[in-house]
């Protein structure tokens, strides 16, 4: 019987777990949004601090910009490589930088700077305050009547939040200037028939459509980072388990979050 | 009648299924160094995060100056909270300030006080538990009792009328918990602040407390003073408080189940 009914219990109790999850995130997300804006006009007790904005924008955007740029800069380069032996049986070599801008300006843009940023910001999130945890920094915090959304998560989800729609912007470039390398270099398309073309097939709507998803996904990353790090018990492994957690889980929901906007874009025509 | 800060009425505390504490009284009197004494498990860290408000209960109430914790508004904890401090097993540093940042940091958010008076307030406070010349140090860099003066350092920021040490001196060599217990009750002396204690250190437990109460599986099984304690007849307080390897607690960890644990209950 046991045997029987032990895969039932496995979906049953996986998919009480999940729902579990998006409820308590939503939660928080909820919590936060309630928080911001008291917490960036408001007096003592209830003030974010503009320094603690600071070093945590510093801390989640500033430094994972080179490794940002340095891969946008190689999958523009790669997609300039791959696309090039198709587009000449066609004839259409300088057609690489219209793919390539749309490409990466709506989709590879956001995207990958934000699983970098996962790996970035996300596990070290995670990790930070799941190391409150377990210390009984969250609860001293509590015994001191300081707030932990307000004091821990809101910086956090703002700053990643707004380092994630900047850094996509730098990324956006780098991906659009390794393509434009590599079309200059192996593919005989000039740096100025390259910048031309890129200008005549973008409009506004494929640049701020990415920065939306930017803005999004990292809302995503870090609340998801602060949910998982704030769940975390037993010790130094429970830890070790909501960082991985959160790099597994966050990418899965970027790609799906990912979908839905492009599925959404589309329906809409944008 | 003695003056009542906090009113502990029948409190209940489960978690999952597991009733962790059973129906629990108790009153903690103005001004009186309090210990909870049991053994690990036996739901004594519990009762204080209740009585702190990090915990909820799931029957009866706790009563701070007569008003229910439970109905408390957002104001009215946080001024709860603001008029307690709580000294926690680890210390609970913020491991990414120094010294003198965790202790300022109940100031800064809770007073208007400016820059140049928080700073004389945190040497004041870190003078008071010996650590003034570490003030800049990160938490990591500072030994286990330090820590724990650090965070007592942070728990008196705002001159608490009742302090909670949650275990002051586990995981402490014998001089440095004497010079713990010796600061607790400085504190109380000095400063006039109630104190509830939760441990199961005996010799320090006998230096504190005025009062004393043993919590087992959930309920108290036996309250009064050092005294009263240390010369109980009942053989459970006897075992607990001279340290016996024999006696009812031992024994019931041994009685019953063997069998069907090992042969299974078919």
């Amino acid at each position: 019987m046991r045997a029987f009914s032990r895969p039932f219990v496995f979906v049953g109790q996986s998919a009480i777990d999940f729902l579990e999850m998006i409820g308590g995130l939503g939660l928080l997300i909820m919590d936060t949004a309630r928080q911001v804006r008291r917490a960036l006009v408001a007096k003592r007790g209830r003030r974010l601090g503009w320094a603690n904005l600071w070093a945590q924008m510093d801390r989640v955007g500033v430094r994972s910009i080179p490794i940002v740029s340095l891969v946008l800069f190689c999958i523009g380069s790669i997609l300039a490589l791959q696309m090039a032996p198709i587009l000449e049986t066609f004839g259409m070599v300088s057609s690489v930088a219209d793919i390539i801008s749309v490409a990466v300006f709506r989709e590879l843009g956001p995207l990958v700077s934000a699983i970098v940023l996962t790996g970035f910001a996300g596990a070290s999130i995670a990790a930070e305050i799941g190391t409150m945890v377990v210390s009984e920094e969250i609860e001293a915090l509590h015994a001191h009547a300081i707030d932990p959304v307000r004091f821990l998560v809101v910086p956090r989800v703002l700053a990643t939040t707004i380092m994630m729609i900047c850094i996509t912007i730098v990324g956006d470039l780098a991906g659009i200037i390794g393509g434009m390398t590599m079309s200059q270099l192996f593919l005989g398309v000039g740096f100025e028939q390259y910048r031309v073309r890129t200008f005549a097939i973008l409009d506004l709507r494929d640049f701020v459509t990415g920065l939306v998803k930017a803005g999004v996904f990292g809302l995503l990353i870090s609340s998801l980072a602060c949910y998982l790090g704030l769940a975390v018990r037993g010790g130094a492994q429970g830890v070790g388990q909501a960082t991985t957690k959160t790099v597994v889980l966050t990418i899965v929901a970027l790609i799906a979050v990912d979908l839905m906007f492009t599925a959404a874009f589309y329906a809409l025509g944008w | 009648m003695p003056d009542i800060a906090i009113q502990v009425q029948s409190v209940t505390k489960r978690f999952g299924t597991k009733t962790v504490l059973d129906g629990i009284c108790l009153d903690v009197y103005r001004g009186e160094t309090l210990v909870i004494l049991g053994g690990s498990g036996s739901g004594k860290s519990t009762l204080l995060r209740l009585m702190i408000g990090n915990e909820s209960v799931d029957g009866g109430k706790i009563l701070i100056d007569g008003k229910n914790l439970a109905e408390m508004s957002e104001a009215e904890l946080t001024a709860y909270r603001n008029s307690i401090g709580v000294l926690f097993q680890s210390g609970a540093l913020f491991n990414s300030m120094t010294v003198a940042d965790n202790v300022a940091l109940p100031l800064r958010e809770h007073t208007d006080l400016p820059e140049s008076t928080i700073e004389i307030m945190v040497k004041i406070k870190l003078e008071l538990v010996g650590l003034r010349e570490h003030a800049h140090k990160m938490p990591a860099e500072l030994s286990g009792g330090m820590k724990k003066r650090a965070g007592l350092a942070r728990a008196i920021a705002l001159d608490p009328k009742i302090l909670f040490y949650d275990e002051p001196s586990a995981g402490l060599d014998p001089v440095t918990s004497a010079e713990i217990d010796q600061l607790i009750l400085d504190l109380n002396n000095k400063l006039g602040v109630t104190s509830v204690v939760v441990t199961h250190e005996m010799d320090s437990a006998f230096r504190i407390a005025d009062r004393m109460v043993l919590l087992d599986r959930g309920r108290f099984v036996a309250s009064g003073t050092p005294d009263e304690m240390r010369s109980s007849t009942d053989p459970l307080v006897h075992q607990f408080v001279h340290g016996l390897a024999e006696g009812p607690l031992t024994d019931r960890r041994r009685a019953g189940g063997y069998e069907t644990d090992l042969l299974g209950d078919g």
